[in-house]
């Protein structure tokens, strides 16, 4: 690793140095507004360092990490996000009596892993930056320990990450004793020059979807889905939901297209029974949900989905319409669940339907910019999320894989029944009225001003997507 | 700039009327109120200066195109044509009577039901007279959303059921469009390597027959589902029962208008071969439409839903003629489209009134009104008259000139879509006897229409006479673009038209 190698990387060192320093700053005095704007602040440092990259920046740091565009643009994406979540978990934790301030370091250590992950090329690097992420987030879901469920969450995702961790690893453990790399580029040669592939090939990628199928909660691996996004603390629910499947989808991208998966007819069919099951089966289990947590649970499974139609189909098309619909995915979660968070109370999060009814007529700007994002998560125009959607819907059609195709638009529709049903509900008239406690006002404006923002992002990239559109097509 | 300036008009209308609802109902009101009556007088200064334009061959009467999301070709073109003129007229002209409808019976939410009413009549208003394939899908599901809050919030006891079924069967079938433009999209793009959503691009893009064909099932899928055509008419009759007065008028005034305009306008140009091919299956449902809607209105007792199944057979008169192919019959169904809003909007009207007054819709629980409410009944015989196809009024003209037109394409459905009209017949007095004659045995106050239902349907009442005694105009102002469609028809070299016409199917 030379010089130059070293200064690429600058943007993981700051994430790094972050952590470091908040930790020192805790070390010396707790205070949760000094560490709020630390984290801040080193996340905004981070992200304008980012945009200072040229777009076709292509630097290799051998043999484990590439920084190219569209790494930029994932570790960019990750960072926003994270800072978003960062910013309304301050009101969020703020209402809370338990030790605020390490919570920011895992945060920050979770976003490093996933910001690693979308980098590398390499089996070692892919397994780093995962564990990273993970054991991160295992403190993170359980962290509000007095609660029993955020406990319950903590313990199974734990198990089960464990488990899918060890399956990850078994399965390069046998491509490596098959093909001798643990490199993509290199796996990739030895494909080529392979016209049959051995079984143990197989094996060992059948073995990587199992583990990489548990991280994007794609059926049938998607159990501890529900759970973990019901037991989680709002914010954090968020970050799994977006900077850790994300970086997954982005790291199967890079990794699909190096190796040139599509060509693997098997593997394709598997993807393909994947994207079709967690469709089908995240849309019907949320039919009946009466938990919003939950709800958008299944959601993100079906959503999830959705993004392998257009992995599915591939092509420069695909992964743009991968990235777009990611970056209208995060704005929809993010604003989701940050909503979520802005209503819930010290005892519980606001996760029942019911707390929802007649919300429009108590906090009119918070149920509209709601509406806003379960729209934009059903697809519906002037949201981000229905060009999203064309995007991806486009993909499919343009590699005429009308299956998938199909079973979107199917889905489409009856996702769009329970979030419907939400909306009605927050439109309806019964009004119960729940006071929730009087905090700093300060501490209102920021959730507030994190919600606006997030709900002129979705519709500024559902007006007017060229910008971006153009910056995505850049990056590639 | 005109047209993009209406549909501000109103969006903008919408949010300003939303806001000022906060403080003041009755201002939200004028509010809206103004926004539909400035894009009526938009509307009409256009239509009042733009003779020598409507003559066939000449270029749009108004035209904007501004690049949207130029990566994908998608521009915001909308352009205003003989049809789309007629149609935006009638969009905006029962706008006003929308908001007057409301002004009493909506006493909840004030705001964001106006905000939601002039979304819908801005969607309505944007699919017909958009160019850009994507656009339209895009003011497709523009006015889908506010028509379901429409339903859902402010309609009668069983509203979410409704609300649910419309949304569900009105978006499954705009995403199976969403499909087919995807495909003609690529198709397009393929062939010439120009990837764009323009409409007067896409016409002609030559594909396999088989292609085709499934491209345009996709858009008919959304249109037949609008219109509605029978098999797919399950949600009108809940929708329009269920919905409150406006949302009955408009949906039956003008929603169902965008599916029959879509017909016109891009399912039939756009797929000439396959289109021809499905003439005969076209005219069959169109038929059968017209049929089983007469004899499901004779056996409803609920008032709203009898008019709704009248709406599905009167919808077949459009598919009937929209099939047929020839100037006359595409004459007829503009007619249709015009005077169908009319009558079964001012019927809506008067369903609205004699629920505001009994809070009933059974029509079994009503009679002998016309000694009490002479007024009301007058008018109601206008429309009823009007719906079963009366001559001196619009619907004769309608479908007069749609069954003219039919004749020489298939004279046996012709001869059935003709017996449809006597069930007409036996409907509509159904109507004027169950309500308004025989036996008053009833408790009720009762009072005639007050003045702003009157300023509601007198306006309708004189307006669907002079489309029947003076409908020249009409004719003449759709000519143009009736004409050019028409000629796609015929030129489109297909052996299959023999078989639906022994004469050719041009009369002029």
């Amino acid at each position: 690793m030379n010089k130059v190698d070293l200064l690429s990387l600058i943007p993981l060192w700051i994430l790094s140095s972050a952590a470091i320093l908040n930790f020192f700053s805790i070390s010396i005095r707790r205070n949760h507004k000094v560490i709020f704007i630390i984290t801040l602040v080193s996340l905004l440092v981070d992200f304008i360092f980012l945009t200072s990259y040229s777009i076709r920046h292509q630097q290799s740091v051998e043999p484990l990490l590439v920084i190219d565009g569209f790494g930029i643009f994932n570790i960019g994406l990750i960072v926003l996000t994270t800072l978003m979540v960062v910013m309304m978990s301050y009101a969020y934790f703020e209402q809370r009596e338990e030790r605020k301030e390490e919570y920011y370091i895992l945060i920050i250590l979770a976003a490093l892993g996933s910001a690693i992950l979308v980098i590398s090329k390499h089996f070692a690097s892919l397994f780093l930056g995962l564990e990273i992420l993970s054991v991160s987030l295992y403190a993170l879901i359980a962290y509000l320990r007095k609660r029993e469920r955020s406990d319950e969450a903590g313990i199974k995702y734990l198990i089960l990450a464990a488990f899918s961790s060890a399956f990850l690893l078994f399965g390069m453990a046998l491509l490596y004793a098959a093909t001798g790399t643990m490199s993509f580029q290199g796996l990739a040669d030895w494909l080529a020059a392979h016209r049959e592939v051995s079984p143990l090939v197989w094996c060992g990628f059948g073995m990587l979807t199992v583990g990489v199928g548990f991280k994007l909660g794609v059926v049938p691996f998607h159990m501890w889905t529900p759970d973990v996004y019901e037991g989680a603390p709002a914010p954090v629910t968020a970050f799994i939901a977006t900077v850790s499947k994300g970086g997954m989808i982005a790291l199967l991208v890079r990794f699909f297209t190096t190796v040139q998966g599509h060509q693997l007819t098997l593997l394709v069919t598997v993807f393909t029974v994947l994207a079709v099951a967690s469709m089908f089966v995240g849309n019907f289990l949320a039919l009946r949900q009466s938990n919003v947590k939950r709800l958008l649970a299944y959601s993100s499974i079906s959503h999830v989905g959705y993004l392998l139609v257009a992995f599915l189909a591939g092509g420069d098309l695909g992964t743009q319409a991968i990235t777009f619909y990611l970056v209208a995915y995060f704005i929809t979660t993010l604003g989701a669940f940050g909503i979520i968070a802005t209503l819930s109370d010290k005892e519980r999060d606001a996760e029942l339907i019911e707390d929802y009814r007649g919300l429009l007529w108590r906090r009119p700007l918070t149920a509209i910019v709601f509406s806003a994002m379960l729209l934009s998560l059903a697809g519906i125009p002037l949201t981000a999320g229905f060009i999203g959607k064309f995007y991806v819907i486009a993909a499919g059609v343009r590699t005429s894989h009308w299956l998938l195709v199909f079973a979107l638009v199917i889905n489409s529709v009856i996702g769009l029944y329970y979030y419907i049903r939400v909306i009605a509900v927050m439109f309806d008239q019964r009004e119960n009225v729940r006071t929730s406690e009087e905090l700093h006002p300060l501490v209102y404006i920021i959730s507030s001003f994190t919600m606006a923002l997030l709900g002129l992002m979705l519709i500024w990239l559902g007006v007017h997507p060229e910008e971006m559109l153009t910056l995505i097509r850049n990056t590639l | 700039m005109i047209l993009l300036w209406m549909i501000v008009i109103l969006m903008a209308g919408g949010v300003l009327a939303g806001i000022v609802a906060t403080w003041s109902t009755v201002w939200c009101r004028i509010i809206a109120l103004t926004s539909v009556i400035l894009d009526t007088l938009l509307i009409g200064w256009i239509w009042a200066g733009q003779e020598v334009s409507l003559q066939p061959g000449a270029t749009w009467i108004a035209e904007v195109n501004l690049p949207w999301i130029p990566s994908f070709g998608i521009s915001f073109h909308l352009a205003l044509d003989g049809l789309s003129l007629l149609m935006l007229a009638l969009t905006f002209f029962l706008g006003i009577f929308a908001v007057l409808l409301s002004w009493n019976e909506i006493q909840y939410r004030t705001g964001f039901f106006h905000f939601n009413l002039l979304w819908v009549l801005a969607g309505i208003a944007g699919v017909f007279v958009t160019l850009d394939l994507f656009l339209l899908y895009f003011f497709w599901e523009v006015m889908l959303i506010p028509m379901y809050f429409l339903i859902g919030i402010w309609g009668h006891a069983n509203r979410q059921y409704a609300a649910y079924k419309f949304f569900i069967f009105t978006q499954a079938s705009g995403l199976l469009m969403l499909l087919a433009i995807l495909g003609l999209y690529f198709v397009h793009g393929n062939q010439t390597s120009v990837y764009t959503f323009e409409y007067s691009d896409l016409l002609n893009t030559p594909m396999s027959a088989d292609l085709a064909r499934w491209l345009m099932l996709g858009f008919l899928a959304a249109f037949l589902v609008k219109l509605p055509v029978v098999p797919f008419h399950t949600w009108l009759p809940d929708a329009h029962s269920e919905a409150p007065t406006a949302g009955s008028f408009i949906l039956a005034g003008l929603m169902l208008k965008t599916g029959a305009y879509g017909l016109i306008r891009f399912a039939l140009p756009l797929f000439p071969g396959p289109a021809v091919e499905f003439a005969p299956w076209g005219m069959l449902l169109g038929t059968v439409g017209i049929v089983y809607g007469a004899v499901q209105a004779f056996s409803q007792t609920d008032l709203k839903r009898l008019v709704a199944y009248t709406s599905v057979s009167h919808m077949g008169f459009v598919m009937l003629g929209v099939f047929a192919f020839t100037e006359i019959a595409l004459q007829g169904v503009v007619m249709q489209m015009i005077t169908h809003a009319i009558s079964t909007g001012a019927l809506f009207v008067l369903a609205g009134a004699l629920y505001e007054r009994m809070h009933t819709r059974d029509i079994l629980q009503m009679g002998g009104f016309w000694k009490r409410t002479p007024f009301m009944a007058t008018v109601s015989l206008v429309f009823v008259m009007a719906s079963l196809g009366l001559p001196g009024l619009g619907n004769f003209i309608a479908e007069f000139l749609t069954l003219l037109g039919a004749w020489p394409a298939s004279p046996v459905l012709t001869a059935i879509a003709t017996a449809g009209l006597v069930a007409a017949t036996a409907y509509s007095l159904r109507i004027m006897q169950k309500i308004f004659l025989g036996k008053d045995s009833h408790t009720h106050v009762l009072p005639d229409l007050s003045l702003r239902e009157k300023l509601i349907l007198v306006p309708l009442a004189v307006v669907i006479i002079m489309l029947g005694l003076f409908p020249q105009r009409v004719i003449d102002t759709a000519r143009a673009t009736v004409e050019i469609s028409d000629k796609q028809q015929n030129t489109t070299p297909v052996p299959v038209r023999g078989m639906l016409s022994e004469k050719g199917g041009n009369h002029e």
